[in-house]
């Protein structure tokens, strides 16, 4: 157990119905500027997990600590001040600004009766330049692209001052182009010191990211570390059920995780 | 300021006299002006006006304000404040006090307590069923309706044709006809104390009406906020029903076209929703006693104007529902 350790999650289990577990004995921690890729075939459980780091579910066993201190003892509002959360829709019922949405990201600093003043449509404001996304803000967020709006969410954590950002699949809606973009954000952000742990299907993002990578195989058997000794042929052959190659690629001198036809 | 205007207006017509420099003189003669003043009319706007007008000021702003905030909570513009069966609840409640021939105060202790009943019983199945998601609360809100609407009909099959059964009818109908000052003072605590908590948890309900998932991704404590709004909400539109009857198509149409003037941020729709939908009872309640020589009930009218005014405010907003 290490001292700098935002996020450690300890032999952690799930179960939705109290007998059948969705995964168990789950252990790794997340640093400061650290990006972990949760990896897994369909259904194994990756989305469920990530939300048992927001404490949106409750573990069977095990526990997660924030800070050193055991989640399950912290309110909602002081785990809100740390952990941010982008979820892989949106789903808007009601057509608020970006400005006006952003600013919710407060939230978690407010009272209850507090109502957002000049300070946090500041904070808003800046959460905005800083995913140089300014000139949406007073744009209707239901009517901006699936790519923008997954910008406008990584806003808000910003704003929110989460320190560790949670992101439930965020390609899973672009197209390839805002992919790469949003790995690019990705990116960005743990070189400005915020921790990242996204779910992915695509062990291809693991490596254009150089992450850590935290993986669910297809026997619910959960591997941990950096991804040069996590990822092998075989591994995510088997994860995937289909025969898929990592090859390092001559002229991009990196890594890449192809599949070698069909 | 409109709405001063539109009271003072509304105060000057009526079956009586419709002379608003009389209506005037009368208002200033009680602020201790030496103007000349008729007697019966003094009578006339201070006890039979006035409380009309005041009452329908406040349960228009009521029924508004608590549709905004059903419609946030259930993330829904096309909600009404009777998802969750208070206005069913309430009709039950009334209909029992008329076939027990109960006088008009023990109706509405009955309608009040009948629609808040409705309210727990629906609130009381997710928690029976460990579910307590918002969807649940919805299907228990038609499973109670559905219910009561059963019972209500019971109620009406019973009843006596000519007395009974056109109480229950008229009383489904709404009216401010025989509103006292009395009543007034009954609802205005509930007024005043919902309402102020509704308008300062209206940045909340924002964070609300992004779902449950998002809510608590920003550290709120949705339970606590939930229940706090929907009993205040429900109390609200109680209490507007239990002295007026049911009235239709307010709680839908004023905050939908609130939202259109200032925007979904609920920390300005909201006081826009209460300020206009006192506005449109106050100009529905007038037409209702002036138009013709007998008293048209109040839900005749709110669908009348309610309904095409829905159809605007959808044909305006059309392209954003694609």
């Amino acid at each position: 157990m290490s001292m700098d350790a935002l996020l450690q999650v300890i032999d952690l289990g799930f179960s939705y119905d109290g007998s059948r577990q969705i995964f168990k004995d789950i252990s790794f921690e997340v640093r400061a500027g650290e990006i972990v890729c949760l990896l897994g075939p369909n259904g194994i459980g990756k989305t469920t997990l990530l939300n048992c780091l927001a404490r949106l579910r409750e573990p069977l066993q095990g526990s997660v600590l924030l800070n050193g201190e055991d989640m399950a003892n912290l309110p909602a509002r002081d785990i809100a001040r740390i952990i941010g959360y982008v979820p892989q829709t949106l789903l808007p019922s009601f057509d608020y600004t970006v400005l006006e949405y952003v600013v919710t990201g407060n939230a978690p600093w407010m009272g209850t009766f507090e109502k957002p003043g000049p300070e946090h449509y500041q904070r808003a404001e800046a959460a905005l330049e800083q995913m140089a996304i300014s000139h949406l803000a007073h744009k209707p967020y239901t009517r901006i692209s699936t790519g923008e709006l997954q910008q406008v969410s990584i806003a808000r954590a910003i704003a929110q001052k989460a320190r560790l950002i949670l992101m439930d699949e965020p390609t899973a809606h672009l197209d390839y182009g805002n992919q790469l973009k949003v790995l690019r954000l990705i990116k960005d952000l743990s070189a400005k010191g915020y921790a990242v742990v996204l779910t992915t299907h695509n062990p291809d993002q693991v490596l254009l990211l150089d992450a850590k990578t935290a993986v669910i195989d297809h026997k619910s058997i959960f591997h941990f570390g950096a991804w040069q000794d996590i990822l092998t042929e075989e591994l995510i052959t088997a994860m995937y059920g289909v025969p898929l190659r990592l090859i390092k690629v001559e002229g991009i001198d990196r890594m890449v995780s192809v599949a070698p036809g069909l | 300021m409109l709405l001063l205007i539109g009271m003072f207006l509304a105060l000057s017509l009526g079956r009586y006299s419709n002379d608003p420099i009389k209506v005037l003189n009368v208002i200033l003669s009680k602020f201790g002006l030496d103007v000349p003043v008729d007697p019966a009319m003094v009578s006339v706007v201070f006890n039979i006006r006035l409380p009309r007008v005041l009452a329908s000021v406040m349960i228009g702003a009521m029924l508004s304000l608590s549709g905004a905030v059903y419609q946030s909570v259930f993330r829904n513009p096309l909600v009404s404040p009777d998802l969750l069966g208070v206005s069913s609840g309430a009709a039950v409640g009334a209909s029992a006090a008329i076939l027990l021939g109960a006088g008009l105060a023990t109706r509405q202790i009955f309608a009040f307590a009948g629609g808040i009943l409705a309210v727990f019983v629906t609130s009381l199945v997710p928690r029976l069923l460990r579910n307590r998601s918002n969807m649940m609360l919805v299907l228990s809100g038609i499973i109670v309706g559905g219910f009561l609407s059963s019972v209500l009909a019971i109620m009406k099959f019973v009843a006596e044709e000519q007395t009974e059964l056109a109480s229950i009818v008229y009383w489904q109908l709404g009216s401010l006809a025989s509103i006292l000052g009395r009543e007034l003072f009954a609802i205005l605590p509930v007024f005043l104390v919902c309402s102020t908590l509704l308008l300062l948890l209206s940045w909340r309900l924002n964070i609300l009406s992004f779902g449950d998932l998002e809510a608590r991704t920003l550290g709120v404590n949705l339970r606590q906020v939930r229940t706090i709004v929907i009993i205040c909400a429900s109390l609200l539109t109680a209490s507007a029903v239990s002295i007026s009857g049911t009235i239709g198509w307010v709680g839908l149409v004023i905050p939908h076209l609130s939202r259109l003037l200032a925007g979904s941020d609920n920390t300005r729709s909201m006081p826009i929703t209460l300020l206009i939908g006192a506005i449109f009872m106050l100009l529905i309640d007038t037409l209702a006693r002036t138009v013709s020589s007998v008293e048209i009930p109040l839900s005749i009218l709110t669908g009348f104007v309610g309904a095409p005014l829905y159809a605007l405010l959808l044909y305006k907003q059309r392209t954003r529902l694609e």
